[in-house]
C-alpha cells in the first residue's frame, strides 16, 4: 500500500516540476508570440494540439505514447544507442504520459496569467535598462506567479488523478508503475472493498484539500496586494 | 551645442507619423497639440518602444539610423508614463533600486539626492498600491532619475492626477528643472504645467511638428492679459496654490 502511494507522489511531482520548466517557454510564446499573419495561424495550430488531451480520450493517448514509447518507434531508435530500447512499463515511460497528459492543465494557467500582466510592466523595465531576459526573471515571473500557483496545484493533482493513461502505458507493475488510482480499481475487482474504501476517501480528502487550497488562494489575490 | 535630433516616419493603424526636429539638448521642451496628434507615438517612437523608419541621435549617442536599432533597454532613456506604472510586485524603494542597480555607476543623481529632491523619504517602504496618484507619479519620477538617461521623456505625466496632486507634484517638477542638466520631453495638454516648466514648446498636428518656439520670457504670464491673470489666480487659488508660489 505505501509503495503505491510513494510511487503516485512521485509521479506527480516529477510530472508538475518537468511540466512547469517546458510549460513556462511554451505558454510564454502563446501570451506574446506574433500576434497576427502566419506566425499566429502556427501560434494557434499550436495551442490546439496542446489543448488535444483535454479532449481525447486518454486511452488515445495512452495508446500513441505506448507505440511512441515501444522498441519499433523512431524516437525510441534515437536512444538505442544509449542502451534504452524501450520506455514501456516503465516509470521514465509514465512520466513521459503524465507530462503529455497535463501540459494544457500547465500551459493555459500560465498564458492567462502571462497575459493578464499586458505589455506595460515589461515595457517600464526596459526604460530601467533591463534587458528582455532580465525583466522576465525580474518581472514577468514573479507577476505571474499565481498562475505558477494553479499550474502546479492543477498539475499534480490531474496526475494523482489519471488512470487510463498510466494503465496504458505502465501496465500497473507493483512498486514501479502501480499507482493509488489503479490499486483502488484492482481492490475493486478482487472485491475488497474496506482497502478500496481507505484508498478511495483518502483521494477525496486530497482532491477537496487541493481544491479548497486553490478557491483560498484565488480569494486572497482577488483583494490583496499581488 | 549638442542636439537632439530625429526624422521618424511610421505609420500605425490609421495614424501617419512624420515628425522632423532638432532640439537643444537641455532644459525641458514641451510637446503641446490635440488629442490623438501623435504625441505619444512619437515619444515611444524616441524610446524605441515603438518602430518607426528613421534616426534618432542624442548628443553623440545614435539610437537608430538606416542600418540600426538601438534596443530601449540600450538606450539610457527615461520615461514617464501617463498612467502610474511602478511595478506592482516590488516597495518604492526596490522600484527605485530597480533603476539605480542596472544604472549602475554612470553620472547621474544619487539615490540619497532623488529621493530627497522628489520627497520620497516616507513612502520608501511602502507598496505601490498605498500610495495615492501624486505619490506615485513622484516615485515613477524619482525612478526614471535613477536609471540615469542621457533624456527623459515625459508623457502628460500629470493628466491623469486631480488638482490637488498636480499641485503637490509640480513643484518637485520644477525643482528638477533647475537642479538637473537632463534634457526632458514633456508632453503636456495643460498651458500651465507648459508655462512654469518649458524652455520651449514645439507643437505637433497630425503626426507632424507644426511650430516651434523658445518660452517668450521668464514670467510665464507677460503674454496674458490681465483678465486672463485673474483667472488663472482664481484656479490656482481654487486648486490650493499659493499666490506668487
Amino acid at each position: 500500500m505505501e509503495e503505491v502511494v510513494r510511487t503516485t507522489v512521485a509521479l506527480a511531482g516529477l510530472t508538475t516540476l518537468i511540466l512547469l520548466a517546458l510549460a513556462t517557454p511554451l505558454a510564454w510564446w502563446l501570451a506574446n508570440g506574433p500576434k497576427k499573419g502566419a506566425g499566429a495561424w502556427w501560434k494557434e495550430a499550436v495551442a490546439a494540439v496542446v489543448s488535444l488531451p483535454i479532449v481525447l480520450p486518454p486511452t488515445v493517448l495512452g495508446f500513441y505514447v505506448l507505440i511512441a514509447l515501444g522498441p519499433q518507434s523512431p524516437l525510441m531508435s534515437l536512444l538505442h544507442p544509449f542502451g534504452v530500447r524501450t520506455l514501456a512499463f516503465t516509470f521514465a515511460g509514465l512520466v513521459i504520459g503524465s507530462a503529455v497528459y497535463s501540459l494544457p492543465f500547465a500551459v493555459q494557467p500560465l498564458r492567462n496569467a502571462f497575459e493578464a500582466i499586458g505589455p506595460r510592466p515589461r515595457e517600464v523595465a526596459a526604460t530601467l535598462r533591463a534587458t528582455p531576459l532580465d525583466s522576465f526573471f525580474s518581472v514577468a515571473l514573479p507577476l505571474a506567479r499565481r498562475g505558477f500557483v494553479t499550474a502546479a496545484v492543477l498539475v499534480f493533482a490531474h496526475t494523482v488523478g489519471e488512470f487510463g493513461v498510466v494503465l496504458m502505458i505502465g501496465g500497473a507493475i507493483p512498486g514501479r508503475t502501480e499507482v493509488v488510482s489503479i490499486r483502488i480499481y484492482q481492490l475493486v475487482e478482487a472485491l475488497q472493498f474496506r482497502q478500496a474504501h481507505r484508498l478511495a476517501a483518502a483521494l477525496v480528502l486530497f482532491s477537496f484539500a487541493v481544491l479548497f487550497a486553490l478557491l483560498m488562494l484565488e480569494r486572497r489575490a482577488g483583494r490583496g496586494p499581488r | 551645442m549638442s542636439e537632439i535630433r530625429f526624422h521618424l516616419k511610421g505609420e500605425f493603424g490609421e495614424f501617419r507619423l512624420d515628425a522632423q526636429a532638432s532640439l537643444p539638448a537641455t532644459g525641458v521642451t514641451a510637446l503641446v497639440g490635440p488629442s490623438g496628434s501623435g504625441k505619444t507615438t512619437l515619444l515611444r517612437c524616441l524610446a524605441g518602444l515603438a518602430r518607426a523608419e528613421g534616426e534618432v541621435a542624442v548628443g553623440e549617442a545614435v539610437w537608430q539610423d538606416a542600418g540600426a536599432f538601438t534596443p530601449t533597454w540600450r538606450r539610457g532613456v527615461g520615461y514617464v508614463f501617463q498612467e502610474p506604472s511602478l511595478l506592482p510586485h516590488l516597495s518604492v524603494k526596490a522600484n527605485l533600486d530597480y533603476a539605480a542597480k542596472r544604472a549602475g555607476d554612470r553620472p547621474g543623481p544619487g539615490f540619497d539626492e532623488v529621493v530627497a529632491m522628489l520627497g520620497l523619504g516616507p513612502l520608501l517602504h511602502r507598496s505601490p498600491e498605498a500610495l495615492s496618484g501624486g505619490e506615485r507619479q513622484r516615485a515613477a519620477i524619482g525612478r526614471a532619475l535613477l536609471a540615469k538617461p542621457i533624456l527623459l521623456l515625459m508623457d502628460e505625466p500629470l493628466s491623469s492626477l486631480d488638482a490637488a496632486s498636480k499641485a503637490e507634484v509640480l513643484p518637485h517638477l520644477e525643482q528638477l528643472h533647475r537642479s538637473l542638466s537632463l534634457p526632458v520631453i514633456y508632453v503636456s495638454h495643460d498651458a500651465l504645467e507648459v508655462a512654469r516648466l518649458a524652455d520651449r514648446v514645439v507643437r505637433m498636428a497630425a503626426g507632424r511638428l507644426v511650430a516651434s518656439h523658445e518660452a517668450a520670457s521668464a514670467d510665464p504670464l507677460a503674454h496674458l492679459s490681465e483678465g486672463q491673470v485673474r483667472t488663472l489666480a482664481r484656479a490656482a487659488l481654487a486648486a490650493g496654490l499659493e499666490v506668487g508660489s
